[in-house]
C-alpha cells in the first residue's frame, strides 16, 4: 500500500512539473502579455524594453522557467502583475465567492429537483408532469448568461425586488472571517449583514441552478418511473404498505442512486456555469478571475497558479478517492 | 454552461445491481464515463442493421422525436436556401436604416425591413436568416471535429486494447474531469486571440473525450460477441475487422451522441461570444455572436437584437435534445421488449 | 435589520461625537470657513476597474489616478471643469527665459495627511525620488516620469536618454526652485500630472515607497502605495477592501482648499457598464463613470444627470507608410475622403462627440481653425486611388476587438463601419483583430505589422505636444515612415519653442502641415465620455481630462 501511494505521489509530482513547463513555455510565447497590459497606449520602446527587463522577459526561457520553479518549490506562486498582491491570496479572496454562489445554487437545484421529480412522476402523464419536461426541456436549452440577463433586468430594474450584482450592499460594514459573507455574518451575530449577503446570493444562485436543477428533475423523474415499475415496489403496494412508507422505505432509496451520481457530475458543470454567472451579476470570484486574467490583464502568474492549483486538486482528490476505495472495498485493487 | 456529457438527457436509470464501469465509480470522471459506456453496450447489443431499422420504428411513434426532426429540418432548409430566403444582402448597411441609427437608438421595423435594422444599420432578417448557416457551420464542425478526433483515439483504443487503451483512456479520463466551458475558455486563451476557428476548435476539443469513451466502450463489448469472434476464425485481417464490423456497429451511439452534442456546442459557441471570447468578426452573422454581444449590449435600446437570435438558439437547441434523446431510447435495449 | 440600524445608530453617534469634539478644538483656530454647506454622509462612486496601487508615480492608468487624486495633489492643477492650469500646491510659478529654471511659490499652512507640513523641502524631496529611483522594478513603473523627465540618476533600462532633470533647491520654506537642463514644451502642463503628485516624504520613507519588489515575473509594491497613501488631498485613505472591490476614503477636515462635503466616498469597482447602469437605477450608488453611449438618452429621461466631459480625446486611423503604396500622398488623401465619419459620429458616437479634423482637441494650443479637411467624397477617393495606380489595394487593418476606451467605446463596430466605407471605394479590407494586451500594441506599435489600424488618445494635460508630439514626433512602427523627418523636425522645433506666441504659430503651423503634406494618420472623431449622477448629487464638475476630484460633490440626503 505505502508503496502504492509513494508512486502515485511520484507520478503526480512528474504530472504536475511536466503541466507546468508546458503552461509557463506555452503563455511566454503568446503575443502581448503582461507588458502590454501595464502599459496602456503609452507604451514607447524605452519603457516597455525597461519594463520587459524588470519583469525577466529577455532572459532565455529555460532561465526563467529554472527561476519560477525554484519559486514554486518554496511555496511561493508570485505576484499577480495587476495589483502586485500575492497570487495565493488573490485566489483565497474569489475562492469562497465561488462556493458560496455554486452551494446556493446546488441547494436550490436539489431541493427543488428533487422533489419535483419525484412528484411528476407519480403524477405521470398529468399536467404537472407535462410542464416539468417542457421546464426542464427549457432550462437545458438557454444559454444561462441570457437567463441571467433576463431576470435581472426584470428583478432588479422593473421589479426592484434583488440588488443587481455584487454579494452585499456598498459600504456595508460586515466582518469578514472566512469570506463567506452569509456565513460570516451568522458567525458574528450581524444578522442583517447575513440577511443583506443572502438577499445578494439569491439571483445568482438561481440563474446557476437553472442547468442542475433542470438535470436532477428529469434524472429523479426517470428513475423514480423506473423503480415504481420494480417488483418490490407493485409488491409493497400489493402488500397494502402505505404511501409514506413505500416512498421513503422503497422508491426513493433506490430511485435516488443515480441521482446522486448525478449531482456529482453537475460540480464540473457548476463551475463552467459560474464563469457566465460571476459575469452577469458582477461576483468577483473565480470566474471572473480567470477571465479576467485572460482577457483583460493578462495577468499570467495569477492564471499558471489557477491551472497548476486545479490540475492538483484534481490528481489529489482522485488518489484520495482511490485510496479510500481500497480500503472500503477490498476487492478492488490500486493499479 | 452546460457539460457536453449526456446529461442534456435522461439518461437511463440503472439498477442498483448494475454497476457498469466496474471498480472505482467513485472516480472523478467515472460517473460520465459510467454513463457514456453504457449508451455505448445498448447499441452494439446486436447485429447492426436489424437494430437501426427497429430503432427508426420506435423513433417515427415519438412525438418527441418528430417534433425534433421537425425543427431540425427547417433549420437545415433555411440555413441552405438561405439566399433565397434572406430579402437583404446580411452585410449590407442601408441608408434608409444609418440615418436613423444613433448610438441610442436602432430603428425598428420599417418598410422592407420587417424586423428592422442591427447595431450597424444591416437587415436583422436577413442577418437572423442568413445566421442559421453560421450557426449550423460552427455546431456542426465543433461536433465533426470533436467527432473525428474522438473516434479515432477510441477506435484504437478500443481495437488495440492495453496499454495503448490505457493512456488514451487516462488521457480522455483528464479531459472528462474538467469543466467544459473552462476548458474550452483555457484552450481559447492559449490561442491568444479568438477567431471563428478557435470558438470551433475549442468546442470540438470538449467533444474529444466524449466520443472517445463512446467508442472504445463500444468496441470493446464487441470485442468478445459472437460476429466478431466469428469474424476472427474466418481469417479476417484486424483492420477489416474494425472498420467492416466494429466500427459500424458502433457508430448508432455516435451519432446520438453528436446529436445531442449539437445542441450544447451552439450555447457554448454563444457563451464564448458573452465573454469576449466568441468569433469577433462583425459581418459574418452568427446566432451565438449576435446574442452574446450586441443583443446583451443594446438590450435596453432594442431588446429583440437579443430576443430574435436567442429565440432561435433556444429552439434549435430543444430540437437536437429532443431528437437525441428520442434516438437514445429508441436505441436502449430495455426498450426493446 | 434591527441590529444594522442600531449599530448603524451607535456608529453615526459616536463619528458625530467625535467630529463635534474635533470641531470645538478646531474652532479657535479657524476663521469662518464654518459656514459653508455641511451635508456629510457618504458619496458612492462607480469606477470601470481595479486601480493598481496608490503611489502617484507609480501609476499610469485612470482607473489607478481616479482614487488619487482625491487624496493627493500636485504643484499646477486644473480649473475643474477645464484643462486651464491654475495653482494647486504651487500658489505661482514662473521660468526664467531659457525656460529651464522654474520658480515655484508654495501656499502656505498646508499639510499633509499625517501632519507634517508641506514645504520646499517636501517638494524637492519628491523631485529626488523620482529621479534617484532605483531599480527596473521601479523604474519600468514610472511610465509618465519617464515621459516627462526622459530618465533617471542611474538608467536601468539601456539606450534610455539622459534625464532632463537637473536639481530642486529649497531657496526658503516657500520657495522651490527647479532647474532643468534644457526647456521642454510640456511644461508647465506637465506638473499637474497625477503621477507628479506631492506625497508625504515622512510617510515616503516610513512605508518604504521606493522599494518594489521584483517577484519573478511579477512587482509587490510597498505598504505606502497600498496601506498608507499620503498627500495633501481633500480625502484620506480609509481602506481598500479588495474582496468586495471597494475603496473607502474619509474627508480630509484640514484640507487646505475646499474642504469635502461629504464624510466618506466610497469607489466602487464596476466592470461591466451595463452592471454600473444597473446600480445607479437602483440606487445604491451616486454615480457612474463611462455610461454605454447607447445608455445615455435613457439616463438622461429618468431624471439622472448625464454630464458630458469636454472633449479631450482623439481617435484616428493610422495608416502605416512601411507598405510603398501607402506613402503615395494621394492614396492617403483618398483613405481620408473614403471615410463618412460624419455619418460614423452620427450612428455610433457618444452624445456630444463630433468629427476630427486635426489630432488635438480645438481648446488645446495650436489648434490651427483652417487646416484642410476631408469632407466626405467616395468620388474624388476612387479618383485619387486611380491616379495613384493603387485601384487593386488590398489592405490589412488591425483593430482590438476587447477593449473599450473612452475615445473608442465599441472598436469592433468602428472598424466595421470604416472597413465598409473603404471597401466602397474599392479598396480591400482585410480585417485582422488582435486582442489589446494579445497582440495589438505589440503588432502596431512595436512591430508595425499592419497596413491600417484604429486607435487613439485622452490627453493628460494642455499642450499640443501631449498629442501631436506624441503621435508623430518622432519615428515609430505605428507610423512606418522613419523618414518623414520633415514633420519630426518640425514638431522638436515647435516643442521646443519658448515664446507662447512663436509656439502658437509654431505648432499651427505643424498641424495645417500634417493634414494638407503628410497625413500619417486621418482624425476621425473627438467622443468625450460622460459622466452620470443621480439627481440629488450636487457639485460634480466633469472634467476634460477626468480629473475629476469630488470634494465639490454633495449628495442629499
Amino acid at each position: 500500500m505505502l508503496r502504492v501511494i509513494v508512486r502515485r505521489l511520484l507520478q503526480l509530482v512528474v504530472t504536475l512539473i511536466a503541466l507546468s513547463a508546458l503552461i509557463f513555455i506555452w503563455l511566454r510565447n503568446l503575443p502581448g502579455g503582461p507588458v502590454d497590459a501595464l502599459l496602456g497606449e503609452r507604451a514607447t520602446p524605452e519603457t516597455r524594453a525597461l519594463l520587459t527587463k524588470a519583469l525577466g522577459y529577455d532572459q532565455p526561457i529555460h532561465v526563467q522557467y529554472g527561476k519560477f520553479m525554484q519559486r514554486i518549490l518554496t511555496g511561493d506562486f508570485g505576484n499577480s502583475i495587476r495589483t502586485g498582491d500575492p497570487v495565493i491570496e488573490v485566489i483565497g479572496r474569489a475562492f469562497p465567492a465561488t462556493f458560496e454562489l455554486a452551494l446556493a445554487a446546488m441547494v436550490i437545484a436539489v431541493g427543488l429537483g428533487i422533489p419535483l421529480g419525484y412528484l411528476a412522476a407519480r403524477w405521470r402523464g398529468r399536467s404537472l408532469d407535462h410542464l416539468t419536461v417542457v421546464g426542464t426541456l427549457l432550462g437545458i436549452s438557454i444559454p444561462i448568461f441570457f437567463l441571467g440577463y433576463l431576470l435581472k433586468d426584470v428583478f432588479t430594474q422593473n421589479i426592484h425586488w434583488f440588488p443587481p450584482s455584487g454579494r452585499v450592499g456598498i459600504g456595508l460594514d460586515n466582518t469578514n472571517i472566512t469570506g463567506f459573507f452569509v456565513l460570516d455574518g451568522l458567525l458574528t451575530r450581524e444578522f442583517d449583514a447575513a440577511a443583506d449577503a443572502l438577499w445578494h446570493l439569491i439571483l445568482p444562485a438561481l440563474t446557476l441552478a437553472t442547468i442542475p436543477l433542470a438535470v436532477i428533475v428529469r434524472m429523479t423523474r426517470a428513475s423514480v418511473l423506473d423503480v415504481l415499475n420494480e417488483d418490490y415496489v407493485r409488491t409493497a403496494e400489493a402488500k397494502g404498505l402505505r404511501h409514506r412508507t413505500i416512498r421513503k422505505r422503497h422508491i426513493l432509496r433506490n430511485a435516488l442512486l443515480p441521482v446522486v451520481t448525478t449531482i456529482g457530475l453537475q460540480t464540473g458543470a457548476l463551475l463552467s456555469g459560474a464563469v457566465l454567472t460571476e459575469k452577469v451579476y458582477n461576483w468577483g470570484g473565480l470566474g471572473t478571475l480567470i477571465t479576467d486574467s485572460i482577457t483583460g490583464s493578462r495577468d499570467y502568474p495569477v492564471l499558471q497558479a489557477l491551472i497548476l492549483l486545479a490540475a492538483f486538486v484534481f490528481v489529489v482528490v482522485n488518489l484520495l478517492v482511490d485510496l479510500s476505495y481500497a480500503f472500503i472495498d477490498p476487492r478492488v485493487r490500486v493499479r | 454552461m452546460t457539460e457536453p456529457t449526456t446529461q442534456a438527457g435522461t439518461p437511463a436509470p440503472r439498477r442498483k445491481d448494475e454497476r457498469p464501469g466496474g471498480g472505482n465509480l467513485n472516480r472523478l470522471g467515472d460517473r460520465k464515463k459510467a454513463r457514456l459506456e453504457e449508451l455505448a453496450r445498448a447499441s452494439s447489443g446486436k447485429g447492426g442493421v436489424s437494430l437501426f431499422r427497429d430503432a427508426l420504428r420506435r423513433l417515427r411513434r415519438n412525438p418527441a422525436a418528430i417534433v425534433g426532426a421537425t425543427i431540425i429540418g427547417l433549420f437545415v432548409l433555411v440555413a441552405i436556401f438561405a439566399p433565397l430566403i434572406a430579402p437583404h444582402d446580411p452585410v449590407q448597411r442601408f441608408d434608409e436604416l444609418t440615418s436613423k441609427l444613433a448610438a441610442d437608438n436602432i430603428p425598428g421595423p420599417t418598410d422592407g425591413f420587417p424586423l428592422g435594422s442591427d447595431e450597424l444599420g444591416r437587415d436583422l432578417l436577413s442577418r437572423l436568416i442568413y445566421g442559421s448557416r453560421q450557426t449550423l457551420f460552427v455546431g456542426v464542425l465543433a461536433t465533426l471535429i470533436g467527432l473525428a478526433i474522438g473516434v479515432l483515439f477510441g477506435a484504437i483504443a478500443g481495437a488495440f486494447g492495453g496499454w495503448v487503451d490505457n493512456i488514451l483512456m487516462r488521457v480522455t479520463d483528464v479531459m472528462l474531469a474538467l469543466p467544459a466551458l473552462l476548458l474550452a475558455i483555457t484552450l481559447v486563451a492559449l490561442a491568444s486571440r479568438s477567431s471563428q476557428w478557435t470558438v470551433i476548435m475549442a468546442v470540438a476539443i470538449v467533444n474529444v473525450p466524449i466520443f472517445a469513451r463512446l467508442l472504445r466502450g463500444s468496441m470493446l463489448a464487441q470485442r468478445e460477441s459472437d460476429h466478431v469472434l466469428a469474424a476472427r476464425a474466418l481469417g479476417v485481417k484486424q483492420r477489416s475487422i474494425v472498420l467492416r464490423h466494429m466500427l459500424p456497429n458502433a457508430m448508432t451511439a455516435v451519432i446520438v451522441q453528436a446529436t445531442l452534442t449539437l445542441s450544447v456546442a451552439i450555447i457554448e459557441a454563444a457563451s464564448l461570444s458573452f465573454l469576449g471570447l466568441g468569433d469577433p468578426d462583425r459581418d459574418r452573422a452568427e446566432w451565438g455572436a449576435m446574442l452574446g454581444d450586441a443583443g446583451v449590449r443594446y438590450f435596453e435600446v432594442r431588446p429583440e437584437l437579443a430576443y430574435y437570435p436567442a429565440l432561435a438558439i433556444i429552439v434549435v437547441a430543444l430540437g437536437f435534445t429532443l431528437l437525441g434523446e428520442a434516438m437514445r431510447e429508441a436505441i436502449d435495449p430495455k426498450n426493446r421488449r | 435589520m434591527q441590529a444594522r440600524r442600531l449599530r448603524t445608530a451607535v456608529a453615526i453617534a459616536a463619528v458625530t461625537a467625535l467630529a463635534v469634539g474635533a470641531a470645538g478644538c478646531a474652532e479657535s483656530e479657524r476663521d469662518g470657513d464654518s459656514g459653508e454647506a455641511k451635508t456629510g454622509g457618504t458619496f458612492i462612486f462607480a469606477g470601470a476597474g481595479d486601480p493598481k496601487n496608490f503611489d502617484p508615480s507609480f501609476n499610469d492608468d485612470g482607473e489607478s489616478f481616479r482614487v488619487i487624486r482625491q487624496m493627493f495633489d500636485t504643484l499646477v492643477t486644473h480649473k475643474p471643469g477645464t484643462a486651464e492650469l491654475t495653482g494647486g500646491l504651487a500658489e505661482s510659478w514662473e521660468h526664467d527665459a531659457s525656460g529651464k529654471v522654474w520658480t515655484f511659490k508654495l501656499r502656505q499652512g498646508v499639510k499633509f495627511h499625517d501632519g507634517t507640513p508641506l514645504n520646499a523641502a517636501a517638494v524637492c524631496y519628491n523631485f529626488d525620488r523620482w529621479y534617484n529611483m532605483k531599480g527596473a522594478a521601479a523604474q519600468a513603473n514610472m511610465i509618465y516620469y519617464m515621459d516627462t523627465f526622459g530618465g533617471f540618476a542611474k538608467n536601468e533600462a539601456e539606450g534610455a536618454g539622459e534625464s532632463i532633470y537637473n536639481k530642486c533647491e529649497a531657496k526658503d520654506d516657500g520657495t522651490a526652485v527647479l532647474t532643468l537642463n534644457r526647456y521642454k514644451g510640456a511644461f508647465p502642463g506637465a506638473f499637474a500630472l497625477t503621477s507628479l503628485s506631492i506625497a508625504s516624504p515622512e510617510a515616503l520613507k516610513k512605508y518604504d515607497a521606493d522599494t518594489v519588489t521584483q517577484n519573478g515575473d511579477s512587482f509587490a509594491y510597498s505598504a505606502f502605495a497600498n496601506e498608507h497613501p499620503v498627500g495633501t488631498g481633500p480625502f484620506t485613505f480609509g481602506g481598500w477592501d479588495k474582496a468586495k472591490g471597494e475603496i473607502t476614503l474619509n474627508k480630509n477636515p484640514d484640507y487646505w482648499g475646499d474642504k469635502a462635503k461629504v464624510d466618506k466616498l466610497i469607489i466602487k469597482i464596476i466592470k461591466d457598464e451595463n452592471t454600473r447602469k444597473q446600480e445607479l437605477r437602483a440606487g445604491t450608488v451616486h454615480g457612474i463613470d463611462f455610461p454605454a453611449p447607447a445608455d445615455r438618452k435613457a439616463l438622461a429621461d429618468e431624471g439622472f444627470q448625464v454630464i458630458d466631459r469636454p472633449a479631450f480625446n482623439i481617435l484616428y486611423l493610422g495608416i502605416n507608410q512601411k507598405n510603398p503604396k501607402l506613402k503615395d500622398l494621394r492614396v492617403r488623401q483618398a483613405i481620408a475622403y473614403a471615410l463618412n465619419r460624419q455619418q460614423l459620429v452620427q450612428t455610433k458616437g457618444p452624445g456630444g462627440s463630433k468629427v476630427a479634423d486635426e489630432f488635438l482637441p480645438d481648446t488645446v494650443l495650436g489648434y490651427a481653425p483652417d487646416v484642410q479637411k476631408y469632407a466626405y467624397d467616395p468620388e474624388k477617393a476612387k479618383q485619387l486611388l486611380k491616379e495613384a495606380g493603387a485601384e487593386n489595394l488590398t489592405l490589412n487593418f488591425y483593430y482590438p476587438p476587447d477593449v473599450t476606451r473612452p475615445y473608442m467605446p465599441n472598436p469592433q463596430e468602428i472598424f466595421t463601419i470604416l472597413a465598409n466605407d473603404l471597401q466602397a471605394v474599392g479598396i480591400k479590407v482585410n480585417g485582422v483583430p488582435r486582442p489589446w494586451n494579445g497582440g495589438f500594441k505589440d503588432d502596431v506599435q512595436t512591430f508595425g505589422k499592419h497596413d491600417l489600424h484604429i486607435l487613439g488618445w485622452t490627453g493628460d494635460y494642455n499642450d499640443p505636444g501631449n498629442f501631436v508630439g506624441t503621435f508623430f514626433g518622432r519615428a515609430k512602427a505605428e507610423f512606418g515612415d522613419q523618414a518623414m523627418t520633415e514633420m519630426f523636425e518640425a514638431i522638436t522645433k515647435a516643442d521646443g519653442t519658448v515664446d507662447e506666441a512663436a509656439k502658437k504659430a509654431a505648432w499651427e503651423q505643424v498641424n495645417r502641415d500634417i493634414a494638407s503634406k503628410w497625413l500619417p494618420a486621418v482624425p476621425v472623431w473627438h467622443a468625450p465620455p460622460a459622466i452620470v449622477v443621480t439627481k440629488d448629487v450636487e457639485g460634480m464638475v466633469a472634467s476634460p481630462l477626468t480629473d475629476e476630484r469630488f470634494n465639490t460633490v454633495s449628495v442629499k440626503q
